[in-house]
């Protein structure tokens, strides 16, 4: 513990008087300044906010009082994140000038702790893309090579923790959205247990899939913070909050757990991806994990269920955004009728018209047998599926995406191919399973590759424990620094 | 020329009495400034989502319970998905296909049942205001709780139709789950009807009428469309399946949508929150908290305490009157003395059907009870106790304050006999009148008896008595 987090060193240079929380802040908002150009990762920054709690969190060390451990630390969220009185667009033109009255549960959590937010980071818009590229802001970049993508849908957040442009920051995973861009850029990324993590406060996508989740530097930075977030909370009635606490479970030997390697999780993965995870489980070996092979064909229903269910929530989820109460309105109309289409028309993007589309085609009377109630049924049968390899395994081993972050506009070309990059990480979603993805090495174009860890619902202390043993054990080779933010 | 017979069934909307609103903790008060009402959660705010409010689905399973409903042990809420600027979602939540209660029935006088297919909880819309040109939303109104009580099309006349609405308004306020006032919205209902030649055990094809919110204009729009689908068939034209309004200025129906564009509202289960779960424990408990069954009330005050069917009606429709009546008449030889207590000087000086219901008399039963038990022992007299009454209304005092040892002592025969005499030559012209056959007459003289006595006389013996003195 405390070995490699990110937060437990940031904590102890400010408890220890090495540095007080204005000149960390200041420090991280530099670097912002500095390279948020070349990377688009923030589309808002909030400095006099940031400074403001940064100055509080000092007159507490100043007083000689304690400090707890995400006090005083910089960090983003999403722009899906809800935060009172600065801008919350879902990087959609529709929200532009849309300020919430209101602070979704896990930032009022983290405000409290006196955590200091920097600003509200990229994302594709609404949350859909995986590539980061949908965002009206333009896309984010990637920190290890700046003509490649973040990844989508969290691949602001990615990239700024990433980037050290943050200590760490929430994002929120729908079909992989944590998981994906911290894969592309070399950090871990956690997506927890449906209802651990209250989303009250989160601008939904598709609510019976999405989850808000850390994106950190180290798998303790990720327990330290799902720890803080995942609390029930009376305003989500899917929450439930957390089993047990998962900070304290870290450090514990593997020996003898029981890994499942899923063939069907590796149909399709490039060679190179392969190769890194091969190795992810000689170390497993080595740390006295054992592994067993498995096999769930149902992941092969995986992604149209997804896609079908996903987008018909979205449809509905989306229908709220008509110009009339808040973010934008078209100029010219001549009736409510106009102005509600001219509005929706100019406010969402391409990916998110066929989105709305799709769930709309597959909710209405003529078809929803064919794909909507089906869908649900394959969704039960995936859940049943799981349960059964649960039963032989502790946890499962698999690619986090099937390749390294993809060049710019790769996505653009064929929207359907690029929902096959999702493969791997949305039945964690259709499950409501927790999933991390962990750095594990780099693809031959030198690119970071992740490996995703999953387990059975609640089991977020036995895989954040795995997922520490093996990251302790082979750091050295799987995670490479970039010359970017702060360094410290 | 055929006989034509009416098939119709109603979809009731019944706001729900809770303090708060379904999904969130505004108050559901009625009026207030446009907009004062709300909160993140109630108008749809990006991000936010819906609470159950538990209280919702007791008083939900309590208007299932009144109705003789199955009551769904595991039920769910659904969307539905349309897009109207009061309604800031874009979605309402429902249930669709698992509603909270099925199969249930409402009785009518004549003996015939209208079955209920379902009452299922609901949220209200908001409410557009048109003003200066403009359309403005208030959502005060939107996340009021609603029941919808959707019944079969059993009912085959406009007087089953308003006996049906009435009943439903009478048990809904009896339970204490609304108060069920039409002209602020919390009742209203969509009818739905057809013709068919009478004896025929086929449906016509049926219009539905939107929003009816009073009585006389259900009646009006009922009577209109019943004859317009009525000449339509016998001039040899089809009905057309379509929603109608009422307009109430020409007391015409007209067209406000056709089926060609019937709404594909897109149901499906509300992801936001979790099953509705009605344990055997707590329907336990909310049967424990409920009243005895209306109808059996109702036939319970019919023949054990002996009312006119009129009076029982009056007193059993606010929960609260039937209790009054009950703790009044404990123990009375002749509870419609207590009942005409309570329809006379009592209801004359409640105004208006809401502080009927509130009931808030300054005579408490107790001292109604013991006004009652005076007369029932022969210490005073009918005109005596409703005088005193009107005291004790005029300052929520009992009876003793006003009731001297005197008033209560009672007349001797012999004292009756001397005022009677006194009285008779007292007005020596009556009797002149009464020996000529006026038998009038008398009646003043009796006056005068009454008079004398302060109402403590017994009439009848007096007038006995008097007939016997008058007529020497
Ligand atoms: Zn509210």
């Amino acid at each position: 513990m405390g070995k490699y987090g990110k937060i437990a060193q940031l904590h102890s240079l400010m408890a220890e008087k090495k540095i007080s929380c204005t000149e960390l802040t200041k420090q991280y908002l530099d670097a912002i300044e500095r390279d948020n150009a070349s990377l688009n990762a923030y589309v808002k920054i909030t400095p006099e906010a940031a400074l403001e709690t940064a100055a509080r969190v000092d007159a507490k060390i100043a007083a000689g009082e304690s400090i707890g451990l995400l006090e005083g630390i910089p960090m983003t969220l999403k722009d899906n994140i809800s935060t009172k009185d600065i801008e919350t667009t879902c990087c959609s033109k529709i929200l532009k000038g849309y300020v919430p009255i209101y602070d979704a549960t896990v930032w009022s959590l983290l405000k409290k702790q006196n955590a200091v937010l920097l600003g509200k980071t990229n994302m594709d818009e609404f949350a859909m893309g995986s590539s980061c590229e949908t965002s009206c802001f333009g896309g984010a970049k990637n920190p290890h090579d700046t003509t490649r993508v973040a990844g989508g849908s969290s691949g602001g957040v990615a990239s700024a923790v990433g980037a050290n442009l943050a200590a760490f920051g929430l994002g929120s995973d729908t079909g992989g959205s944590i998981r994906q861009p911290a894969s592309f850029c070399g950090i871990v990324g956690l997506k927890p247990t449906y209802g651990a993590v209250s989303r009250y406060g989160l601008i939904a996508y598709a609510s019976s899939f999405d989850q808000i989740g850390p994106i950190t530097l180290s798998v303790e930075d990720a327990a330290l913070v799902y720890d803080a977030i995942s609390a029930q909370d009376p305003m989500d009635s899917t929450s439930s909050g957390q089993k047990e606490p998962t900070v304290s479970s870290l450090g514990k030997d593997i020996r003898g757990k029981k890994i499942g390697i899923v063939k069907e999780y590796f149909e399709g993965v490039r060679p190179d991806v392969e190769k890194a995870l091969q190795n992810a489980v000689e170390v497993f070996r080595s740390l006295g994990a054992e592994f067993v092979e498995l096999s769930m064909p149902s992941i092969h229903y995986c992604l149209p269920v997804y896609y079908i269910l996903a987008c018909a929530e979205a449809s509905s989820n989306l229908g709220r955004y008509d110009g009339i109460r808040y973010g934008y309105q078209t100029e010219h109309y001549t009736d409510r009728n106009d102005m509600v289409c001219k509005t929706r028309s100019e406010g969402f993007g391409k990916e998110v018209k066929r989105r709305i589309l799709l769930g709309t085609y597959v909710l209405s009377a003529g078809y929803y047998d064919a794909y909507y109630k089906k869908a649900q049924n394959l969704r039960g049968a995936i859940v049943k599926a799981f349960d059964l390899t649960f039963e032989k395994c502790d946890v499962i081993l698999a690619p986090t995406v099937p390749m390294t972050a993809f060049p710019e506009h790769y996505a653009a070309k064929d929207p359907v191919e690029t929902y096959q990059t999702d493969i791997c990480t949305v039945p964690a979603n259709i499950a409501g399973l927790p999933g991390i993805s962990v750095p594990c090495g780099f693809g031959d174009d030198g690119m970071p590759v992740g490996m995703q860890l999953l387990g059975p619902k609640f089991s977020e202390a036995t895989l954040l424990n795995v997922a520490a043993q093996y990251e302790q054990a082979a750091r050295e080779t799987v995670f490479r620094p970039v010359e970017m933010g702060v360094s410290l | 020329m055929k006989n034509w017979e009416l098939v119709c069934g109603l979809e009731t909307h019944v706001e729900l009495a809770t303090k708060t609103k379904i999904f969130c903790s505004c108050t559901t008060e009625f009026g207030g400034e446009p907009n004062t009402h709300c909160c993140p959660i109630c108008i749809g705010l990006p991000g936010t989502l819906p609470k159950l409010n538990k209280a919702v689905v007791e008083y939900a399973v309590m208007a299932g319970l009144a109705t003789h409903c199955e009551i769904n042990p595991d039920a769910k809420m659904d969307r539905k998905n349309y897009v109207y600027p009061d309604l800031p979602k874009a979605y309402q939540i429902s249930e669709y296909d698992q509603p909270l209660c099925r199969n249930g029935y409402v009785e009518l006088s004549n003996g015939r049942k209208i079955r209920l297919a379902r009452i299922h909880i609901e949220e209200d819309a908001g409410k557009l205001v048109h003003e200066r040109g403009n359309t403005l939303v208030d959502y005060n109104r939107g996340g009021v709780p609603l029941i919808e009580i959707v019944s079969e099309p059993d009912i085959r006349s406009i007087d089953e139709a308003v006996e049906y609405l009435e009943k439903l308004q009478t048990i809904m306020r009896y339970i204490g789950v609304s108060d069920c006032k039409m002209q602020e919205g919390s009742l209203r209902c969509d009818v739905n009807i057809s013709v068919r030649p009478a004896g025929s055990d086929k449906f016509g094809t049926r219009t539905e009428i939107k929003n009816m919110n009073s009585f006389s204009h259900m009646i009006k729009a009922m009577e209109y469309e019943m004859e317009r689908q009525i000449d339509l068939l016998e001039s040899g034209e089809e009905v057309v399946q379509e929603t109608r309004r009422y307009d109430e200025s020409t007391g015409c129906t007209e067209e406000m949508r056709g089926k060609e564009d019937a709404n594909d509202y897109r149901y499906f289960r509300e992801p936001d929150l979790v099953a509705i779960r009605v344990t055997p424990e707590m329907l336990e408990e909310i049967k424990a908290r409920m009243p005895e069954d209306l109808q059996v009330r109702y036939n319970r005050f019919v023949k054990d305490y002996g009312l006119p069917e009129a009076d029982a009606k009056l007193i059993l429709e606010h929960r609260r009157i039937a209790d009054y009546f009950e703790k009044a008449a404990a123990g009375i030889k002749n509870p419609r003395t207590v009942a005409n207590c309570i329809t006379g000087p009592i209801f004359a000086r409640l105004a208006t059907e809401a502080e009927k219901a509130d009931f808030n008399v300054p005579v408490s039963a107790e001292n109604l009870n013991a006004l009652v038990k005076l007369l029932d022992e022969g210490k005073i007299r009918m005109n005596l106790l409703k005088s005193t009454l009107e005291k004790m209304l005029d300052t929520g005092k009992p009876a003793s304050e006003f009731l001297s040892e005197k008033d209560l002592a009672g007349i001797s025969p012999d004292e009756l006999r001397k005022i009677c005499e006194q009285a008779a030559a007292d007005n020596p012209n009556a009797v002149k009148d009464y020996r000529a056959g006026k038998e009038k007459a008398l009646k003043a003289v009796l006056g005068a008896v009454m008079k004398a006595t302060r109402g403590r006389a017994n009439p009848q013996e007096a007038e006995k008595i008097l007939a016997e003195i008058m007529s020497n």
